[in-house]
């Protein structure tokens, strides 16, 4: 078992490659406790803080320092809801329904690559994988609307769901004409698994985002605005809109259930975050990986892990001296003076792996700073765009229904589709 | 004071010419729904089978078509506004028709005032509209002077304007925030509502009160300017300019903004005319009438400002107009508060208010459009019939017009371009 | 400035700028309740609100004269009706006689017509006359008159800038036609008035109350209907409680 355990540390490829069922079990726990914690937690609390901000307002300051302790205690309330299922709802429809919406929106975690050997498996159909699995989501909303025996939840359910196929479909294109830039290697085939593109893009040494300019932004610019459409957020989502009549497929929804669409929805914004930092943005590696090469740059780049974690440590100091110094916040004060230990903790611990393993061997430290590298700037890609969620829900009204399948049908497509042309054309010329 | 004026002393009003006359004045012919229990020839016009076509529970007419669906904005909903209810016959997503219901708010303001001497029914006006409840309190004292026939004196007069003119401001902050809101920008919301503070920090120095603020009195003000109230507006219209440009950086080029509110809610300059509906709705319909213009109140002759008006009559229009209006509003606040006048604040008008029998009929511009008072004086001290001609009352009659054809997520954003104020439409 | 009190009693200004109201206290019928109050600058400092202080309703008829003004000496004469004079004035009248007065009040013009020349009076003024913006319908009720409701129409000219009242008489029980077809705007405003009075208007598409709930029984702006009557019944049934108060 320890055999097992270690035998894998300094093996390139991924657990379902290597037939490591330990490492995989470890990962998909990972993955669940991972997304589900930063969802619920992270995710949760800088959307609420960061909307705050953009409307002039504090946002939860309370419940925990700086209300960082606000999300568990939304969770808990939500738990401890009294479970109301309608009594003319389909029962067990009712009840499946989130699970689906949960299922689709996890089971894209497995082939998400964090680094070259940290995804559960690297299906060599990873990309096709995603994006089917990823549409199985369209049946839990679907689901829950039909099963909620109410025309205002099916009405928002429908027109939920032909939003997400519609914009599925200029997805797939600008997908496809990323993956058609994975071919531009020596052998003329390309890949559809995810780190086979990222590897693509090593080996151009340049990220698909820049590649024949302005064709692969322009299917980036696609494909960000398409996954904004396809997991229902501003300014595509008024069929869960409360001031709109159809008040969404989640109307009769309550307590845990509705949370768990939520997580669904977050944890799907995530799996479509990291399909366009796959395809575009290189994936897990770091900025500028050829321009600026060597150890000391390696040394440099390795340490921005700690540094951010150090910056958030700070920000956490500072919170705590700036804290105004009166009884009631005590609790307060010692609670996030404690969060930036831990932060700082956190940063030493990074410090200390990046510099041990500073010289590229095949030590333990070695290969863990490699990992966590990966990892960390797949998730500060990731963390623009989920960033860049929140701002276009605090700033953009939202589009109506036809206007947005317009877009979807009218706009989307035919750019997608001439993009996907040329870009096969310039692949064969150039 | 008179408000007859030779024909080519004063003609603000440009209406484009007619194109159609039909019966009750309207032009829109795209939606006729003819034929109904009362009127079953259709010669009353689409506007006039308004609310019959839902009749619901009449023999000829089934319940349900098999392609429309009634369903039902009801009285508690977070974008009516208030508590208003509207009941919606829709095809799939098309409108049909609509029907307000309203009146969950009425306090029969009206009979009230048959019951209150004229001083004491001066705060009652401020909660008809409370949005602006400066602007209610000026129509009533000012209706009540004209039947006293009295005049305020002149800085009296500068002092109402500044604060109307402040009032503006803050109702049509309400207004864009909440209009924001409903079409899913939720930031304007909170930007207005933090400048608004300001001008209601004003009020609160010069009358105590924010919201529901009896400013005025019959015959002038009562409450003298508070050391610093120039300064105070000043510097206040110093930090309002950019803060009108700021909501315009997030909403007037907005393409989202602008797809969501060009073309929805049209009416038609004889349309709106032969609805009664007045305000900032007529003036985007290409309507340039302005009371403060036409007939001009308390000083407001002094003052320099302009009136904009729209072309389409659009909801985009609208918001045009009244993001001018503010501005224009800006102008004339800065007028006022660089040339008050010094002298009384009050007129002499008795202790006692007892006009001599008669009626009068008096309005003003308020921001949601012509606020008219028409009270009937019996010679006591107590108005024998106070009529308060509200303008978001006439307004939501245009709602049916507007809507007609539009999509159902167009409804909200309609009701909200027509600002209406619930108080107001129900007293 | 000196003389200017900051105190928030107001104090009066020296000079008149103008005429103040006349205090038009009709012979006193109904109980000498109303002492007359003098006008000036001396100012009583007595409580001011007298709300029982009320002379007898006026009753202006269709041909207005000022009710006659009490002999006191120190009181100037207050503003009465004076015959309005206008080329649509004369028009009318010359077109229907006697069924058409015209009068002005403190600058304000109105014409008291007959019953029987409503709607085509109406309908000339919005056609010959371009007033096509009905700002008002109202009504009064006068009930010690045989002819208990007073209807107002407020029209306004854009072209002309001008704005104007026309009044008719109604007795209780009768109807008058709707002016919808006229201006759209009449629909809600007549619906108002049958809610507030009880006077039906026939053509109007949809007569039903507006502000009161359907079913409500009585008409609350009449005169007899008193400020805190409530229709018991309706409240029972659908509110469940014995009584609104």
């Amino acid at each position: 078992m320890l055999n097992s355990f270690m035998s894998y540390l300094h093996s390139t490829v991924t657990p379902g490659e290597a037939g490591n069922q330990l490492w995989a079990l470890i990962y998909v726990l990972i993955i669940f406790a991972g997304v589900s914690l930063t969802v619920m937690w992270l995710i949760n609390w800088v959307e609420r803080k960061a909307l705050a901000h953009f409307q002039v307002r504090l946002g939860p300051m309370r419940v925990g320092p700086h209300g960082l302790l606000q999300p568990f205690a939304d969770a808990l309330k939500l738990m401890l809801k009294e479970d109301i299922i309608p009594a003319e709802a389909d029962q067990l429809i009712f009840w499946i329904a989130p699970v689906i919406g949960l299922l689709a929106a996890f089971t894209v975690y497995t082939v998400i690559p964090f680094g070259p050997s940290q995804a559960v498996s690297d299906m060599n159909i990873g990309i096709l994988f995603m994006l089917g699995v990823s549409s199985l989501g369209v049946l839990g909303i679907v689901t829950a609307g039909w099963a909620s025996n109410s025309h205002y939840p099916l009405i928002g359910a429908l027109r939920s769901s032909a939003q997400m196929v519609s914009y599925e479909v200029a997805m797939g294109l600008a997908v496809v004409s990323a993956i058609l830039m994975t071919s531009l290697n020596s052998t003329g085939t390309g890949t559809l698994s995810m780190i086979g593109i990222v590897r693509a893009q090593q080996e151009q040494h340049v990220w698909f985002l820049f590649k024949f300019f302005p064709l692969g932004f322009i299917a980036f610019v696609i494909f960000a605005i398409a996954m904004v459409a396809e997991t229902n957020r501003a300014p595509f989502d008024l069929p869960e809109a409360e001031s709109e009549l159809t008040a969404g497929f989640h109307t009769e929804y309550s307590g845990l259930r509705w949370s768990l669409f939520m997580l669904a929805e977050y944890a799907a914004m995530m799996a479509v975050s990291s399909i366009a930092v796959t395809m575009w943005l290189g994936g897990w590696m770091r900025p500028f990986p050829n321009l600026l090469h060597g150890p000391a740059w390696e040394l440099i780049f390795s340490l921005f892990p700690g540094l951010s974690f150090a910056a958030f440590a700070g920000f956490a100091f500072i919170g705590t001296v700036r804290m105004p110094k009166h009884s009631f916040f005590k609790v307060q004060r010692i609670g996030l003076g404690i969060f930036a230990l831990v932060l700082a903790f956190i940063a030493l611990v990074l410090f200390v792996i990046a510099i041990a393993g500073r010289n590229a061997d095949t030590s333990i430290a070695a290969s863990f700073r490699e990992g966590i590298d990966y990892v960390y700037w797949f998730l500060m890609k990731i963390a623009v765009f989920m960033y860049l969620f929140i701002w276009y829900r605090a700033t953009w009204p939202r589009y109506r229904f036809d206007q947005l399948m317009r877009v979807g049908w009218k706009v989307m497509l035919p750019i997608s589709l001439g993009v996907l042309i040329l870009t096969a054309i310039v692949g064969v010329l150039v | 004071m008179t408000e007859q004026k030779t024909p080519d002393q004063k003609a603000p009003a440009t209406i484009p010419a007619q194109s159609k006359q039909l019966p009750g004045g309207l032009t829109d012919t795209s939606m006729r729904v003819t034929g109904t229990r009362l009127d079953p020839s259709g010669a009353l016009g689409s506007r006039a089978a308004s609310a019959a076509h839902l009749d619901l529970d009449t023999p000829d007419h089934p319940y349900l078509d098999s392609n429309e669906l009634v369903i039902n904005m009801g009285p508690q909903h977070p974008a009516t506004h208030g508590v208003l209810r509207v009941i919606l016959k829709l095809d799939g997503e098309k409108v049909l028709g609509t029907e307000c219901v309203i009146g969950y708010l009425h306090r029969g303001v009206e009979k009230i005032a048959e019951n209150r001497t004229y001083t004491m029914f001066n705060p009652y006006v401020d909660r008809m509209d409370y949005v602006a409840a400066v602007s209610n309190g000026l129509g009533y004292c000012q209706a009540v002077e004209k039947l006293l026939n009295v005049e305020a004196p002149p800085r009296a007069n500068y002092i109402r304007v500044i604060l109307t003119e402040l009032n503006r401001l803050a109702s049509h902050q309400l207004w864009l925030g909440t209009h924001a809101l409903d079409i899913g920008a939720m930031t304007p919301l909170f930007y207005t509502f933090r400048d608004r503070e300001e001008i209601l920090k004003i009020f609160e120095k010069y009358c105590g009160a924010r919201l529901t603020t009896h400013a005025f009195r019959i015959g002038g003000c009562l409450y003298e300017t508070y050391a610093g109230f120039e300064k105070d507006v000043k510097n206040f219209l110093k930090f309002f300019e950019p803060k009108i440009d700021e909501y315009e950086t997030l909403l007037t080029g907005n393409r989202i903004w602008i797809e969501r509110t060009k073309n929805v809610g049209v009416i038609s300059a004889a349309d709106a005319i032969a609805l009664g509906v007045t305000g900032p709705v007529l003036r985007a319909s290409g309507v340039k009438w302005d009371i403060r213009k036409a007939i001009p109140y308390a000083n407001y002759a002094d003052f320099d400002f302009e009136i904009p008006i729209g072309e389409n009559g659009d909801t985009y229009d609208r918001y045009l107009v009244r993001m001018r209006e503010m501005r224009q509003s800006l102008r004339i606040l800065e007028q006022a508060v660089n040339g008050i006048p010094e002298g009384p604040i009050m007129a002499k008008v008795p202790k006692v208010i007892k006009p001599a029998p008669g009626e009068v009929y008096h309005s003003i511009e308020a921001p949601k459009g012509e606020l008219g008072y028409f009270i009937v004086s019996d010679g006591s001290t107590q108005p024998y019939r106070l009529r308060v001609r509200p303008p978001s009352f006439v307004n939501l009659q245009a709602l049916d017009v507007m809507v007609r054809g539009a999509l159902v997520a167009d409804v909200v954003a309609v009701i909200g371009t027509l600002d209406i104020v619930l108080g107001e439409v129900d007293r | 400035m000196a003389e200017e009190s900051k105190s928030p009693v107001p104090t009066p200004p020296e000079g008149e700028v103008k005429p103040t109201a006349e205090k038009a206290v009709p012979p006193a019928s109904v109980g000498a309740q109303s002492p007359e109050k003098p006008v000036g600058s001396v100012q009583t400092t007595q409580a001011a609100a007298k709300p029982g202080g009320e002379g007898a309703p006026a009753k202006p008829a269709a041909t207005a004269a000022a009710p006659a003004k009490p002999a006191a000496p120190t009181k100037p004469a207050g503003p009465v009706p004076m015959p309005w004079t206008s080329p649509m004035v004369e028009k009318y009248k010359a077109q229907y006689g006697s069924g058409l007065e015209a009068q002005t009040y403190l600058g304000q013009n109105y014409f008291s017509v007959d019953r029987s020349l409503i709607p085509d009076f109406l309908r000339l003024l919005r056609d010959e006359e371009q007033f096509d913006y009905c700002v008002d319908i109202t009504a009064v009720h006068w009930p010690k008159r045989e002819k208990q409701f007073d209807i107002y129409w407020i029209l306004y000219s854009f072209a002309r800038n001008e704005r104007v009242r026309v009044r008719t008489q109604i007795g209780d029980g009768a109807t008058i036609e709707s002016s919808v077809s006229i201006w759209a705007t009449a629909d809600w405003l007549e619906r108002e008035v049958y809610d507030m009075f009880g006077i039906q208007f026939d053509g109007h598409p949809d007569l039903k109350r507006i502000l009161m709930p359907d079913g409500w029984k009585g008409f609350p702006l009449r005169k007899d209907y008193g400020i805190l009557q409530q229709d018991k019944e309706w409240v029972q049934i659908n509110l469940g409680i014995e009584s609104g108060q």
